[in-house]
């Protein structure tokens, strides 16, 4: 929207205050990045006589090999982040696999192949991601426990399935809905069947929400805290929990630049998905959720 | 004949396909929930018991300070949580569409926050925020010398700690939705609007927010949710402490059935948040989809 044909010294200000703004709150949202990554290449006796904000005099991968495999976190045997960030990738995979497979087959019958009372299940099956986890955490645990899972990466992953469908169906039939129906209808017409239209048509017509899919999954499993804490015994911990453990349970003084370190080492696998493929994440989700 | 007979599996297929959703809805959404209630009315402690005892588990619930101290945080923290997320996020959706170079570059910058673990966002901001390591001796270090920042220690404060770091992290989100929603508009009415003499404020106070509904019920709907959520966040950044200055529902719920093997009043207090949750969003949601949609 440039109406601007001849520029007057008025709008030049304009634009300056308004680079001027934007600067700063990018500031704002990246500062804590900058000095988290600072930090952990400090070392402890520089971080006690220097300043928050300032360049490291010397540079040092020592926190992060203390906060990945060093660091004695709790009473377990094996130290540092490096065996709860291989419990969060073992739990992470199954359970975004899983729970995408099921929204995109749910969002593909909601929206191609209706039947009495389809619309009925979708609006109670959309309950799911608006229940606080709370009202669910008792009887859940209880399940997990007559199954035999408590505690263990099987039952964290059948929980965050569960929990996580909700959001996936909602995804892909909101995607769904909105692509040409005369499609299937001629694919039908023509005699193909459930898995034939699903498998040639949609599925190659579906990158873009498989990508919001997957992310938004992946970003919310990875992340997760409550469950982790819930359902897991010290074995199978994720990072989050692992991280939480050892920045609140380590006696002494405090490392920061180990808790530094640890605090990106958690955060690393979603930032980087978020910087290769968070555009097309946006774009994604807004092209399902404002059409609605 | 072969037909009829690929008919009549077109007909089973897709209802089989969706059963076991359907089972998880009845059994671990529904069932649950009922579950959760049934032991809400029951004397049950560490283990869940069968006796029922009526509304006595909300009685002690609502007859403790605690309870009522941490729905109060979840209150203030939501009202200003979602606020802030939605004003912040407007204006810097506004701000970046009016061609800003480098816009790509800007927005990844303001999103990455979303892509963190709560926990992550509260380890970082307690450190920031703690007063003898942090921001303030920063600025004292830096001549102001009677410079105090030290909100997360005040338990007047804390709670307001936890709406920094939580905008800090979902606003760039919110910017992000709406910015979607602004490119969505059609532009011609808004070039119509300028040749009739409206000026620019005039065309996103009266055209282009107004249109953008739909956009701020997805952008509601998602910080209601994190807000709901808060339990992880609140747990890095402050334990709850100072006290239980920044308790919120999450954890109260979380400490009395887990750790104190009071499972009545947890449920209850589970039962408390779930009706909270419809209370707010049945309202909004059925006078939001009650309007016909595509589709």
């Amino acid at each position: 929207m440039a109406k601007s044909k001849n520029p007057s010294y008025a709008n030049i200000n304009g634009r300056a205050v308004l680079y001027g703004v934007l600067i700063i709150v990018a500031a704002y949202y990246l500062l804590p990045l900058i000095l988290m990554i600072m930090t952990s290449f400090r070392s402890m006796d520089e971080i006690r006589l220097g300043q928050l904000i300032e360049w490291p005099k010397s540079f040092s991968l020592d926190a992060w090999s203390m906060a990945w495999s060093e660091v004695q976190i709790g009473a377990r045997e094996e130290r540092g982040l490096r065996p709860y960030f291989i419990n969060s990738i073992l739990m992470v995979i199954p359970s975004v696999a899983i729970s995408t497979i099921l929204g995109a087959l749910n969002g593909y019958v909601l929206s191609f192949w209706k039947f009495r009372g389809s619309e009925l299940f979708f609006a109670a099956l959309l309950i799911g991601c608006f229940l606080p986890f709370q009202a669910i955490l008792l009887p859940q645990s209880q399940l997990l426990g007559w199954l035999g899972l408590s505690g263990s990466l099987v039952g964290l992953i059948l929980t965050h399935v569960v929990y996580g469908v909700s959001f996936t169906t909602l995804f892909f039939r909101n995607y769904y809905v909105n692509l040409p129906h005369e499609l299937v209808k001629a694919a039908k017409l023509d005699g193909a069947g459930f898995w034939v239209i699903f498998f040639r048509i949609i599925l190659p017509l579906s990158a873009p929400i498989l990508v919001v899919t997957v992310i938004w999954q992946f970003t919310q499993i990875w992340n997760d805290f409550l469950f982790g804490v819930v359902f897991s015994d010290p074995s199978t911990q994720p990072v989050t929990v692992g991280l939480n453990n050892m920045v609140n349970s380590s006696t002494g003084e405090k490392q920061y630049n180990v808790d530094m370190a640890g605090a990106i080492i958690a955060a690393l696998p979603t930032i980087v998905v978020y910087v290769v493929a968070g555009k097309y994440f946006v774009r994604g989700l807004t092209a399902g959720s404002v059409k609605g | 004949m072969s037909v009829s007979r690929k008919k009549g599996i077109d007909y089973w297929l897709p209802k089989l396909v969706v059963s076991p959703t359907l089972v998880i809805a009845l059994v671990f959404f529904y069932g649950f929930v009922l579950w959760t209630t049934f032991i809400s009315f029951t004397n049950s402690s560490f283990l869940p018991s069968y006796d029922l005892v009526g509304f006595d588990q909300y009685v002690r619930l609502f007859m403790n300070p605690r309870w009522l101290n941490a729905m109060g945080n979840l209150v203030v923290f939501g009202v200003l949580f979602i606020g802030i997320c939605m004003v912040v996020g407007l204006v810097m959706a506004i701000l970046l569409d009016q061609n800003i170079r480098a816009e790509g570059a800007i927005r990844t910058i303001y999103l990455y926050p979303m892509a963190l673990s709560f926990i992550v966002t509260g380890t970082v901001w307690k450190w920031l925020l703690n007063p003898t390591v942090g921001i303030e001796r920063f600025v004292i270090s830096m001549g102001w010398e009677s410079f105090v920042f030290d909100w997360i220690i005040d338990p007047d404060m804390a709670i307001y700690t936890v709406v920094i770091a939580g905008v800090w992290q979902a606003s760039g989100f919110v910017m992000a939705i709406f910015l979607a929603g602004l490119r969505g508009i059609d532009t011609s009415i808004i070039k119509a609007a300028q040749l009739d003499g409206a000026n620019l404020f005039a065309v996103y106070t009266r055209i282009i927010i107004p249109s953008m509904r739909p956009v701020f019920f997805s952008a509601f709907i998602m910080l209601a949710h994190i807000a709901i959520k808060s339990f992880d966040l609140v747990i890095a950044l402050t334990g709850g402490g100072p006290g239980n200055a920044t308790d919120v529902p999450a954890i109260f719920m979380y400490q009395f059935s887990f750790q104190r093997g009071q499972l009545g009043i947890g449920a209850a207090s589970a039962v408390i948040m779930l009706m909270t949750v419809l209370a707010i969003l049945v309202p909004y949601l059925y006078s939001e989809l009650r309007t016909p949609k595509n589709g």
